[in-house]
C-alpha cells in the first residue's frame, strides 16, 4: 500500500480554496475587470480627452501634492508621536495611544464635517488663523488638513512596534563610544527604523490619494483649484459621463496598484532589514 | 565631594523630553481631540431636545436600519470568507499563494469612489448586466443591494488579513494531531481551530464592522440618495449637512463617533486579552 504523495492529513483544502476564489472573483475581480473592459471600449481620443484635460491635470497636481505633503507631515509627527509613546512616561499616555486609531475608526464623512467646522473662519481653530490671513476651510490647505488627519495612524503604527523591539544595548554602545544622544539618534536609531518609516509614509500617501469623504466637505471642490481626483470622478458620475469616469478610474487604479506593489516590496525589505540587524 | 547622579546614556535630558512630549500632545490634541470634542459640542448646540428629536426622526431611524443591514450582511459574509481563505492559505501549500494574498488585499488600495463605481459598471443601466437586469426588473444600483455590495467590497480584506498571519504562525501540528486522534473535520474546526483563532477573528470582525458602518464614498456612488430609503447613516449626515441642518448632521455624526470610540475600546480590550493569553502560554 502506498500513500499518495498528494494525500493531505487536513481536510477542506478544495472547499476553502474553492470558496475563496469564487468569492474573491465575484466581489473583487469581476467588478475590477469590468473597469478594464469598459476602458477598452473607449477610443484613444476619448481616453486622452478625459485623462489629460486641464481639469484632470490640475486634479492630479492637487491630489499628488496634498497627499505627499500630508504623508510627509505624518512621517515627521508620526515618528515623534511613536517615539514619545514608546520611550517616555506621561499622564494620559494610554488614552493618547488608543486615540491614535481614531482616524481609522471614525467615518470619513464625520471627519469631513468636523474638520470643516473647526477650520471655518468662525471655527475654533479657523478663528485664530483668520487674523493671520490663513484660510484653511474651502481651500487647498483644507484638503491637506483632511488628508493629514486620515493618514495620521499609519506612520505611528508602523514605527511603534519597531521602536518597542529596539535593543537599547546598541544605544548604550553608541554612548560608550562617545556619541551624544542626537548623534546616536541620527546615526544609529534612524537608519534602523527608516524602512518602517518609509512604509508608513507610503501607506499614508496611498490612503490619501484615494480619499474622498473627508475632503469633499472641507474643500470647495472647484475644478482647477480645489478639486481632487476622486471628487472629479464623482463629478463625472453625477453628470452620467461614464466614459470620462472610467478613464479617470483606470488611471487611479494603475497608480494604486503600483503603490500596492511598492508597499509590498517595502514591507518585505522592512522585515529583512530588521531580521539582519 | 557631592554625589553627582550619572546621566543615563539611553535617554534625553528632561528639557528635551518635555519639549518632545508637548509637541506630540499639541499635534494629537489639534488633530484628534479637537475634532472629537467638536462633534459632541456641535451635536448638542441646539439643546438636548433637538438632539433627541433628530435621532428619533423616521429618516434617522431608517438610516440606522440601512447601515445595520449593510453591516449585518457584509460582516458575516466577509467573516466566513476570511476563515476559509486563511484556512486554505495557512494550512496548505499551493502555487501562487503570495499572489492570492496580494489579490485579497486589493480592495484596501482602491479609492472608495472607484470601489462603488466598479459595481455601476457591472450592474448599472449601461453596465455588463444592465440590460438583463432592466428586462427582469431587478434593481441593484441606486438601491439597497448596491449599498450592500459596495460595503462588501470595501470591508473585504479585514478578517482574512487578520487571520492569515495568525494561522500561519500557529502551524498545522494541533489540527493534524486532532485528525490523527480521529476527530472529524468539523470537530477539529470547532474544538481546535476556532478556540485558537477566536481573538484574532474577533479583532478582524471589530475592524470590519467599523468600516462597514462608516463607509461613505463607495456607498455614495451606488446610493439613490433618497432620504428615508437609500441613505445610510453617513449619507444622511451629508444630506443634513447640505440642507444647512448642521446641528442635525452633528447629532447623527455623534452616534457614529460613539460607535467609533466603542470600536477603539473593544480593540484595546481584545489586544490586551490576546497579549495576556500569549504571555500565559509562554509561561506554561
Amino acid at each position: 500500500m502506498s500513500l499518495s504523495r498528494h494525500r493531505r492529513v487536513l481536510p477542506g483544502f478544495r472547499l476553502t480554496l474553492g470558496f475563496t476564489l469564487f468569492y474573491l472573483g465575484l466581489v473583487v475581480l469581476i467588478p475590477l475587470a469590468a473597469t478594464f473592459a469598459k476602458t477598452g471600449e473607449l477610443t484613444w481620443h476619448q481616453f486622452l480627452r478625459a485623462v489629460a484635460s486641464p481639469t484632470a491635470l490640475a486634479a492630479y497636481r492637487l491630489s499628488f501634492g496634498a497627499s505627499f505633503l500630508a504623508a510627509l507631515v505624518n512621517a515627521i509627527f508620526g515618528l515623534l508621536v511613536a517615539w514619545v509613546l514608546v520611550r517616555y512616561k506621561f499622564w494620559g499616555k494610554r488614552l493618547m495611544d488608543a486615540l491614535v486609531d481614531l482616524p481609522f475608526a471614525l467615518p470619513t464623512a464625520v471627519a469631513g464635517i468636523t474638520l470643516a467646522s473647526l477650520y471655518a473662519e468662525n471655527g475654533w481653530i479657523g478663528r485664530w488663523l483668520a487674523p493671520m490671513g490663513i484660510k484653511v476651510a474651502y481651500t487647498q490647505i483644507g484638503v491637506f488638513v483632511a488628508l493629514t488627519f486620515i493618514g495620521l495612524p499609519f506612520v505611528v503604527r508602523t514605527v511603534q512596534p519597531v521602536l518597542e523591539d529596539f535593543d537599547q544595548e546598541i544605544e548604550e554602545a553608541a554612548a560608550t563610544l562617545g556619541a551624544n544622544r542626537f548623534k546616536t539618534f541620527c546615526r544609529v536609531i534612524l537608519p534602523m527604523i527608516f524602512p518602517a518609516l518609509l512604509t508608513g509614509f507610503a501607506l499614508a500617501f496611498a490612503r490619501a490619494l484615494g480619499e474622498y469623504g473627508s475632503v469633499v466637505f472641507i474643500s470647495s471642490n472647484i475644478p482647477m483649484k480645489t478639486q481632487i481626483v476622486p471628487v472629479l470622478i464623482m463629478n463625472k458620475l453625477e453628470q452620467f459621463d461614464y466614459p470620462a469616469a472610467t478613464a479617470l478610474a483606470m488611471v487611479m487604479l494603475a497608480v494604486s496598484f503600483t503603490l500596492l506593489l511598492a508597499i509590498n516590496w517595502l514591507q518585505w525589505w522592512n522585515t529583512r532589514h530588521y531580521e539582519q540587524t | 565631594m557631592p554625589y553627582i547622579r550619572p546621566k543615563r546614556p539611553t535617554t534625553e535630558p528632561a528639557a528635551v523630553r518635555w519639549i518632545l512630549i508637548s509637541v506630540a500632545l499639541v499635534f494629537l490634541g489639534l488633530f484628534l481631540v479637537a475634532p472629537l470634542v467638536a462633534v459632541f459640542v456641535g451635536a448638542f448646540s441646539n439643546g438636548i431636545g433637538y438632539y433627541l428629536h433628530t435621532l428619533n426622526n423616521p429618516a434617522t431611524l431608517s438610516a440606522i436600519k440601512l447601515t445595520a443591514i449593510a453591516a449585518g450582511v457584509s460582516v458575516p459574509l466577509n467573516c466566513i470568507f476570511g476563515v476559509a481563505a486563511a484556512w486554505a492559505i495557512a494550512k496548505f501549500d499551493f502555487f501562487g499563494k503570495n499572489f492570492l494574498i496580494t489579490l485579497i488585499d486589493l480592495p484596501f488600495s482602491v479609492s472608495p469612489v472607484i470601489s462603488g463605481f466598479v459595481y455601476v459598471l457591472v450592474f448599472g443601466a449601461q453596465g455588463w448586466l444592465g440590460p438583463w437586469l432592466i428586462a427582469h426588473n431587478i434593481k441593484i444600483i441606486f438601491e439597497v443591494p448596491g449599498i450592500i455590495l459596495a460595503t462588501m467590497f470595501v470591508t473585504f480584506p479585514f478578517v482574512a488579513r487578520e487571520l492569515i498571519p495568525l494561522m500561519q504562525a500557529q502551524g498545522r501540528a494541533e489540527e493534524e494531531a486532532a485528525r490523527t486522534l480521529g476527530a472529524s473535520g468539523w470537530q477539529m474546526f470547532w474544538r481546535v481551530t476556532l478556540p485558537n483563532i477566536k481573538w484574532g477573528l474577533l479583532y478582524g470582525v471589530i475592524l470590519c464592522n467599523a468600516r462597514a458602518m462608516g463607509e461613505f464614498g463607495a456607498v455614495s456612488v451606488v446610493s439613490g440618495h433618497i432620504v428615508g430609503q437609500t441613505d445610510t447613516m453617513t449619507l444622511y449626515v451629508q444630506a443634513l449637512y447640505e440642507n444647512y441642518d448642521q446641528t442635525g448632521a452633528f447629532a447623527v455624526a455623534s452616534v457614529l463617533t460613539f460607535l467609533a470610540l466603542m470600536t477603539i475600546a473593544m480593540k484595546e480590550w481584545v489586544e490586551r486579552k490576546g497579549a495576556t493569553l500569549a504571555e500565559a502560554e509562554r509561561k506554561s
